[in-house]
């Protein structure tokens, strides 16, 4: 965005704009109490000022927060914001004290407030899709036409399809939804068919656990996916798209549901958009929830009325929804479709690496002191993302590993923290970049325990269909339950390893090829701790509840009988103001005792 | 509103399609917060398609039940980072705090469902337990759980429920 077009948006037309972040993540961190307490205080103050919705920057941590600007002030931004605080904090700014703000969008003069750009978490990302996140008012078509969104669609329109597509090749770029395929190409066998009747799909199923990144972009920009769902429509000939949505996360789909509205009004669907001959329009699909329809063949199946994927090929792009020509293209690709054609080629190319251009945005969770929303180039070190931009584990506690890619993906070890996030050199270790999700597992987390937690995840979510998947993970997962009950064998990690390959081999959907990569991942780089867990019967983190003993520290228990009390099988001896014991052969190590002790005598051994 | 009655108005209003078995299962589900067994006969018979292939798909997809359910329900996420962060304790306090000791989600009196959710995406306030009411007009967030605080949650939902009157009971 321009220099000047930024500061419109800042100051808004009353030139005092308070704006404050409203998406699913910030509302449950308070920021519907704080935005009631902004407009509150406004008319309390007697203030000229607009209370201002926009979307969320992916600055987890800091929700919720407020942002100030008022011409003549730097635009300030407040974390952590509490409604009783609203008041105050206007008070302060507009006198010019702008102490207790985290940072200054920019600077305006000597503040000892450090700008955005001055903060590791800021200045480390490329904001390309997510330029207009937390700027605009993601309900408002004007806020994001002023952008220079839908620029991009005109631009489209004035060159023919196969133009269209060739820019999209020229870009390289990749689907950011899993496996990275080339954009253009699927476009390309989609267009290349004769048929009456094509469709594009915009896939925001995004069902990882752990990202959140797709949500977060519909949410905040949602006439920038909806662009490039139109530019992917009359790239293939196509006359209706469709975006798949989750019931679950209503708010994202109401807010492209608001996209498609003001979208029609403005001409942009509907019939001869902006004046030529292309026919297209869109209906949000709201999905009844199942993970594996984020594979496009059950996400067809879905909007069919069906359940379950089906053998691949025939490939969607020549035999799709109700058997017509069909692209499915991730909600973050679409973002980039979109701004490419806003803001050209060139744009897009010089980020990247070699083999796969442009951004990537991660979703940064688990062991880090600023969870959040990331987007940076693809080939940004896995230790600039999770140390220098979300500030590394908590105090005392230390990185393990990341897990990259979700219950499809793997686990890499912290000593590979130089790898670069690519495609290759992900999948190479044992990841896959996957939709971008990206947990931190520090020392107090067990391996095993992560394997188990993916594997009970894929085996609830195994559509049933085909064996490898549904027989297979069940087995795997009765492997896991063994070991961590210190039951293993050393065989049963043969057998685990030998199983995992060969559901890989065999699984007939993508989701179910990549099941086993948390556990084959975990065997590859943490064999030692199954070890532990096999042989010693321990638990090294102190996790796996049957491999866990608990005893009171004599010297921290106050004898407050808390755990005796929440003890179902009366296992704690011990009388008012004296030291309690746990009795070890009755304790059944369901671990309420730890949970409850207000002294943090309980501990685990 | 009598299930087969509501099935026949969908059907009529979205067309006897195939297409559309997701949408009409979804309403009949709004109006009921679960899903009658009536309706579900009275879809296959409207739309043509066997009976088990409508439980099929009425199973597969995680949105909708086929029992009644409590008048809030309290979603425990178990997404990556609230598992690393300790939701499986969570989850277990609270279910021993509704007294759900065996299979059931519910509790006897109809005040609280408890079930396990995949990932909210508020992945920053882990461990998150989101609380609905059943009616779909009240929804509250709460985050950074520790299993005592959840405990707390159970007693506060229940005697709210109670204080409003209200139970999950499925109307029709």
């Amino acid at each position: 965005m321009l220099q000047d077009s930024l500061r419109r948006f800042i100051y808004g037309s009353k030139g005092f704009r308070i704006r404050i972040p409203i998406a699913s993540c910030s509302l449950a961190a308070g920021a519907g109490e704080v935005y009631q307490a902004a407009l509150k205080a406004v008319d309390r103050l007697g203030i000229d000022a607009e209370v201002y919705r926009v979307g969320c920057t992916g600055l987890c941590f800091m929700d919720p927060w407020v942002e100030i600007a008022k011409e003549g002030l730097p635009p300030a931004i407040y974390a952590n914001v509490k409604p009783d605080q609203v008041a105050t904090i206007i008070e302060r700014y507009v006198s010019g004290d702008l102490s207790g703000a985290v940072a200054v969008r920019f600077k305006q003069g000597g503040e000892r407030i450090p700008s955005l750009d001055e903060l590791d978490f800021w200045r480390l990302q490329v904001r390309f899709v997510s330029r207009n996140c937390g700027l605009v008012d993601p309900e408002s078509i004007e806020d994001y036409i002023a952008s220079g969104g839908y620029q991009g669609l005109r631009k489209a329109l004035s060159m023919r399809r196969d133009e269209v597509i060739e820019t999209i090749k020229r870009s390289g770029l990749r689907g950011r939804g899993g496996a990275g395929f080339p954009t253009w190409f699927k476009w390309r066998v989609a267009y290349e068919q004769e048929s009456d009747v094509k469709y594009v799909i915009c896939n925001g199923d995004e069902g990882d656990p752990g990202a959140f990144m797709n949500r977060l972009l519909a949410e905040s920009d949602p006439h920038r996916v909806l662009e490039g769902l139109i530019i992917a429509g009359y790239a293939i000939g196509a006359t209706k798209g469709f975006i798949f949505v989750r019931a679950e996360k209503p708010l994202m789909a109401d807010r492209l549901e608001k996209a498609v509205e003001d979208a029609r009004k403005a001409g942009f669907l509907g019939k001869g958009i902006l004046g030529t001959n292309f026919d297209f329009d869109v209906e949000v699909y709201r999905s009844a929830g199942a993970f594996v329809c984020g594979e496009e063949t059950a996400l067809i199946a879905a909007i069919e009325g069906r359940s379950r994927p089906r053998q691949r090929p025939p490939y969607p792009a020549t035999s799709g929804l109700w058997g017509k020509p069909t692209v499915i293209n991730n909600v973050e690709t679409l973002a980039h479709v979109a701004t490419i054609f806003q803001v050209g080629v060139e744009e897009f190319t010089k980020l990247g690496t070699e083999k796969s251009k442009g951004t990537k945005m991660f979703c940064v969770t688990g062991s880090v002191n600023r969870t959040g929303v990331y987007e940076v180039p693809i080939g940004t070190k896995i230790k600039t993302l999770v140390f220098d931009i979300a500030g590394g584990p908590p105090e005392g506690r230390k990185v393990k590993a990341v897990q990259v890619g979700g219950p499809s993906g793997g686990c890499i070890p912290i000593e590979l923290a130089d790898l670069e996030l690519d495609y290759e050199s992900l999948q190479s270790y044992g990841a896959i970049m996957g939709s971008g999700g990206l947990v931190v597992i520090d020392d107090g987390n067990c391996m095993v325990d992560v394997a188990k937690f993916f594997t009970g995840f894929t085996l609830a979510e195994s559509c049933g269909k085909c064996l490898p998947c549904r027989v297979g993970m069940k087995v795997l997962s009765e492997i896991l339950e063994k070991i961590t009950s210190g039951q293993g064998t050393l065989e049963d990690l043969d057998l685990a390893q030998e199983l995992g390959e060969s559901i890989a081999k065999t699984g007939l959907c993508a989701l179910g090829g990549t099941a086993p990569n948390p556990v084959l991942s975990t065997l590859r780089y943490y064999k030692h701790e199954y070890i532990e867990h096999v042989l010693n019967k321990r638990c090294p983190a102190k996790v796996c509840p049957k491999l866990v003993n608990y005893y009171i520290d004599p010297n921290l228990c106050r004898g407050c009988t808390q755990c005796a009390k929440v003890c179902p099988v009366g296992a704690i001896s011990g009388s008012p103001g004296k030291v309690h014991t746990v009795n070890t052969e009755v304790c059944v190590k369901c671990g309420q005792c730890f949970s409850i002790c207000p002294f943090g005598a309980v501990k685990k051994v | 509103m009598d299930p087969r009655k509501l099935v026949r108005e969908l059907v009529s209003r979205y067309g006897p399609d195939r297409g559309r078995l997701i949408q009409i299962l979804q309403e009949v589900q709004k109006e009921y917060r679960y899903l009658p067994r009536e309706s579900l006969e009275e879809v296959s018979k409207e739309l043509g398609v066997s009976l088990p292939e409508v439980l099929n798909v009425a199973t597969f997809y995680h949105q909708f039940r086929l029992e009644p359910v409590g008048k809030y329900i309290a979603y425990v996420c178990f997404g990556t980072a609230c598992y690393l962060k300790g939701s499986a304790d969570v989850y277990e306090a609270m279910r021993r705090a509704a007294g759900l000791n065996d299979g059931r989600s519910t509790t006897e009196d109809r005040t609280l469902t408890i079930e396990k959710a995949r990932c909210f995406g508020c992945c920053s306030l882990a461990p998150v337990v989101m609380v609905v009411s059943s009616d779909g007009t009240e929804r509250y967030v709460h985050g950074r759980l520790t299993p005592s605080e959840a405990r707390r949650l159970v007693s506060t939902y229940r005697s709210r429920a109670l204080r409003s009157g209200g139970v999950g009971v499925a109307s029709g």
